[in-house]
């Protein structure tokens, strides 16, 4: 403890505490936008907190408090409780499968005496937590096989625990883990696969699964025939080609269709959800929120219809529109001028908690500090891609401005954990 | 060690700007490149909204609306909404049962979905709405009353006149002609009477004003305050010729039987009074109880919905007889001096047709043969119309005498302003091949002469014949409508041209048929007409009927016909009387219309024939069966107008 006692503020990251007070209020700005209606009266509406806007204004609150005990709290705390944090989240995920609330088709949610609270967002926090502290420890050596597959599991069991519960999007937001792994490094090859993987099941869910067939056997060949000199040589080179063409052909066969159709594996709206995104489902009940969303955006323009003058989010068109599809308020009533200086407040904030992980003396700070870069990224990505029709229909927040206590409490731990690890950045925490 | 991870830093800036840069490519698409989303989202969000105007007042003669809008209420449900009420109490305010509440419930639920308003109850009568609107604080949000303005009678008569407006029909509204390509499902419109004619008149001109909707299709207030709405305009009044005093008066006489009356200004045109009998109470085919009604209505024994006044034909009978001699001088076939031989009967065509007087020189000219109804006379006279040398034969001669008629709007349709007009039946040439297969002479249809044979005619016909006559030669179409407010349209102009038919006839001429009549008044078959003070000129008619009944022709009772005008000079009213089945024409057709003519006249009604006009309202002249099986008189008991109407009528009895 070296920080002069006089000066509260003293080691603070001003550009991230200036950014994330930005996006908060522009998250409660475009939540009243969403809900205010003409007349209102916005006091009463504030102290008898009957509006979502209103409520976030104390779960804005609420976070400012939580702020102020991190920020008093000394980083070693955070080293020595890592694994015990994780601990309790899993546990919490426990608890939540066999007693939780169900909310809209999932059962994520915890009852605390009249407040919801969903510990799949409080996970990600111990889950980063734990992953800095292991890749961190003495002990581990991120060159083998055994740390990577053991950092991999503690990802994957909390995913596995959510996916149970229903939550596929906050699920998917666990795999922004593997590119903080990356940067501790896992083979980049890893990363290519995923990409291939990724391409490999748009394009099965997208073109006849007999042409792709043609294609693969016919990739394999060529790749067979450019290669027939090292084949010569190593015998094993031809066994790995046909094993990754069995494999493509495989899923692309057998494993697709049956995931898609046989309702084992994905559920019913899932797979309409997916087809909505992929342009193949007309029907307009299945459409209906990306299409409101896409006419809500796309009705912007340039410049936008201007602050609370967007009629369809005003009107109620847009489904969920204060908590995952808020993105609506920024594109129809700012525009594409609006939405571009938004994303850009993103990506500064990105590239500054880089810049934030790369100047950590402690291997624990900056994983973590890529931790909470990731997860932000993942949230940004996949909700704004939602809203425009890029992904399909997944229900993440948008950091720091959707409505919600949950998710606002906890990118507010997030990145104020970061801050006081920076804060102490001569130290070297393990 | 961070050194060495640089490039893995620069990877994952670079993923981070990838996916920021798809993001805002498609977000370009979407906002820049793409415009069918802001039309998408107008659509969305804009409601086009009609205004309706308020619908045109119908005036009679001195003022009074006869038709006015009435404000009615509906009882609108929107299901949500209701919660913790007291669905007893409701029930009982409505007198429904609690199932069929729910019932109620449930098909607004359907029909506009649970956020949306409905109709509950609709047209509320004026004690539930009373009772309803205490409580109706117990009741919301669920429910709401609702303005619904609706056509009403302030007299309730004039049913066929008036006529009604109802819900425009889908076959209308698929009309490929476009004539109603300005309404809309659910929209009312004139069906019948003068609702019908002036229809774009009285309905005004529509506003248009563009709401913003939610997704809920709920309307959410103005768009852009208002600036591309158009206001509504209200309906133009209308004012009638009518005088409602003898349209009343007309209809409480003519209860109980079946006829019609008309009567015509005949220095205008303009219809003073229309009545068909039965009639009924305008006001059943407005509000509540509409479709009940209609139906009621529409299956009486009584026909009530048919006006007989314009799409009933009778045979004149011998109301017809100063037409046949107007047309006889006309054509110069004879002077007024002409005189026939009747000694009892006519023996000329080969038959013996009787005459009701023997003694001789009945029929020693036009104005005593009128006087006497000689059937002889004029049935010579029209022989002699037809065979005249002139023409060259029979067939250019009936041509020439049905020519003659339907100048005077007999046998075509006169162009009243109000619809379903028939035309009546002149024996034309080719009528008189049909029925007599081409051969055929002056002799074989005779008796038209005399107003009976293949001759029918509507009591407007008849009654503007009178016109023609009491004018001395000419008249204008008969109509309602004498003005229309705030209206520079050439929709009247028709209404206004004098038509001239017989322009041969000296005044002398006219002379001797207009005192023959007023010699049926002072001392023939019509001396019941007689008003003091007035000289009443008129002619009455027992017109024989046949009617095919299983196959067989039987005679009926004949029908008793009055025709007339008054005063003999300058003429202020010309009228038309027929009660079916009621015998002699100095009966019933006489007195109603001689009643009617002095309240016009005089506008009182002398203390000495008021028995005569309570005798008129009280008997009943219909058949028996007739008016067993019919239930229009307690039909037109129901309403609460008809005791506005008994005002009136006891005002115009008690002077």
């Amino acid at each position: 403890m070296n920080r002069p006692q006089a000066k509260l503020t003293a080691g603070i990251d001003w550009p991230i505490f200036g950014m994330y007070l930005a996006l908060v209020f522009i998250g409660f700005m475009a939540i009243f936008a969403a809900e205010y209606r003409d007349g209102d009266n916005v006091i009463q509406n504030l102290l008898s907190q009957n509006k979502n806007w209103a409520r976030q204004v104390l779960w804005f609150g609420v976070s400012m408090v939580l702020a102020l005990g991190i920020w008093l709290t000394d980083s070693k705390f955070f080293t020595a409780t890592a694994n015990l944090l994780y601990a309790f989240g899993i546990l919490l995920l426990l608890v939540v499968l066999a007693i939780g609330t169900g909310v809209k088709g999932s059962n994520s949610w915890l009852e605390l005496g009249g407040f919801r609270f969903q510990p799949a967002e409080f996970t990600k926090l111990c889950t980063n937590l734990a992953l800095a502290k292991y890749l961190s420890s003495m002990e581990t050596d991120f060159t083998k096989m055994r740390s990577r597959l053991i950092a991999a599991a503690m990802v994957l069991f909390p995913f596995g625990l959510i996916i149970l519960q229903d939550e596929t999007g906050l699920a998917l937001v666990y795999f922004c883990f593997f590119l903080v792994m990356f940067r501790e490094g896992l083979p980049g090859i890893l990363l290519v696969i995923a990409f291939s993987a990724i391409i490999l099941v748009l394009s099965a869910l997208l073109v006849d699964k007999f042409i792709l067939l043609y294609i693969f056997t016919g990739v394999a060949a060529l790749v067979i025939y450019f290669m027939r000199r090292e084949i010569r040589r190593k015998r094993s080179r031809l066994a790995m080609i046909i094993g990754v063409w069995a494999f493509c052909a495989a899923f692309v066969m057998v494993i697709v269709p049956f995931a898609f159709t046989s309702g084992k594996v994905l559920k019913d709206y899932q797979v309409r959800r997916i087809e909505v995104m992929l342009g193949k489902e007309n029907d307009p009940k299945a459409t209906y929120n990306t299409r409101q969303s896409m006419i809500a955006i796309g009705s912007g323009g340039f410049w936008g219809k201007g602050y609370l003058k967007g009629t369809q989010t005003r009107l109620d068109f847009v489904p969920e529109q204060s908590t995952d599809f808020i993105f609506c308020t920024v594109g129809e009533d700012f525009g594409f001028f609006g939405s571009i200086l938004f994303l850009g407040l993103y990506v500064a904030l990105l590239f500054r908690i880089i810049f934030i992980a790369e100047r950590q003396r402690s291997t624990f700070s900056r994983v973590y500090a890529y931790g909470v870069a990731s997860i932000i990224f993942f949230h940004l990505a996949i909700n704004i891609s939602m809203t425009i029709g890029l992904a399909p229909v997944i229900g993440i927040p948008l950091p720091l401005v959707s409505y919600g206590g949950s998710s606002l409490m906890t990118f507010t731990m997030l990145i104020f954990i970061m801050l006081r690890l920076d804060a102490d950045r001569q130290m070297v925490l393990r | 060690m961070s050194v060495f991870n640089q490039p893995r830093k620069r990877v994952i800036q670079l993923i981070f700007l990838g996916m920021v840069a798809l993001i805002v490519s498609r977000l370009f698409f979407l906002q820049v490149v793409e415009t069918k989303y802001s039309k998408l989202a107008d659509a969305n969000a804009h409601l086009r909204k009609v205004i309706y105007p308020s619908r045109g007042i119908i005036y009679d003669r001195k003022g009074r609306s006869v038709m006015r809008n009435e404000a009615l209420y509906d009882l609108m449900v929107t299901p949500r909404n209701v919660k913790n009420i007291d669905t007893a109490y409701l029930c009982e305010v409505l007198s429904i049962t609690r199932e069929e509440f729910i019932k109620r419930i449930a098909n607004a639920r359907m029909k506009e979905g649970p956020v949306r308003p409905s109709v509950f109850a609709s047209l509320l009568t004026p004690e539930t709405y009373g009772k309803l609107q205490e409580s109706m604080y117990m009741f919301q949000p669920g429910f709401e009353l609702v303005l619904r303005p609706v056509r009403s009678y302030t007299y309730g008569a004039g049913a066929h006149i008036l006529g009604y407006i109802s819900e425009i029909s889908p076959s209308m509204l698929a009309d490929s002609s476009g004539r109603f390509s300005a309404y809309q499902q659910g929209d009312y419109i004139g069906r019948t009477g003068l609702e019908n004619t002036y229809e774009s008149i009285l309905m005004g001109q529509r506003g248009i004003q563009y709401l913003v909707k939610d997704n809920l299709n709920r309307p959410q207030g103005p768009l852009e305050n208002g600036e591309f709405d158009t206001a509504a305009v209200a309906g133009k009044n209308l004012r009638l010729a009518l005088d409602i005093d003898l349209q009343v008066l007309g209809e409480a006489m003519m209860k109980g039987k079946v006829g019609s009356i008309v009567a015509i200004d005949p220095q205008t045109g303009g219809i003073l009074a229309m009545v068909s009998g039965p009639t009924f109470d305008p006001n059943l085919l407005s509000g509540s109880f509409r479709s009940q009604n209609y139906n009621k209505l529409y299956l009486d024994t009584t026909k009530p919905f048919f006006n007989r006044a314009v799409q009933a034909a009778y045979p004149p009978g011998s109301t017809f007889k100063p037409i046949t001699g107007l047309v006889a001088l006309d054509e110069g076939v004879v002077t007024p001096d002409f005189g026939f031989p009747c000694s009892g009967g006519y023996g000329l065509c080969g038959r013996y047709i009787r005459c009701t007087h023997h003694n001789p020189g009945h029929a020693a000219n036009m104005r005593t043969a009128m006087a006497n109804s000689c059937n002889s006379y004029f049935m010579h006279l029209y022989r002699l119309s037809v065979d005249s040398k002139k023409w060259g034969g029979v067939v250019n001669g009936q041509a020439k005498w049905t020519s003659y008629l339907n100048l005077m709007g007999l046998g075509r349709r006169l162009g009243i302003d109000i619809p379903g007009e028939v035309r009546g039946v002149v024996p034309d040439t080719a009528r008189m091949n049909y029925v007599y297969r081409g051969s055929w002479n002056s002799c074989s249809e005779v008796y038209v002469g005399m107003g009976q044979g293949q001759l029918i005619l509507t009591p407007l016909q008849m009654a503007n014949a009178m016109c023609i006559i009491a004018n001395r030669g000419y008249y204008y179409i008969p109509h309602f409508v004498q003005s229309i407010d705030n209206d520079n349209s050439a929709l009247l102009n028709k209404y206004k041209q004098k038509v001239s038919v017989a322009e041969h006839i000296s005044d002398e001429a006219f002379s001797s048929v207009i005192l023959g009549m007023e010699d049926v008044v002072t001392k023939g078959t019509a001396r019941g007409a007689q008003i003091e003070g007035v000289e009443v000129c008129g002619k009455t008619g027992t017109a024989e009927n046949k009617a095919r009944i299983d196959g067989k022709v039987v005679q009926l009772k004949d029908h008793s016909l009055f025709v007339g005008f008054a005063p003999r000079d300058n003429p202020k009213i010309a009228i038309a009387v027929i009660v079916e089945n009621a015998g002699f024409g100095s009966t019933y057709a006489v007195p109603i219309a001689s009643i009617l003519m002095e309240k016009y006249l005089t506008d009182t009604i002398s203390a000495k024939r008021m028995p005569i006009v309570q005798k008129m309202m009280e008997t009943t002249t219909m058949s028996k069966e007739m008016q067993a099986k019919s239930k229009i008189d307690s039909l037109n008991n129901m309403f609460i107008t008809s005791t506005e109407r008994d005002v009136l009528l006891r005002k115009i009895l008690s002077k």
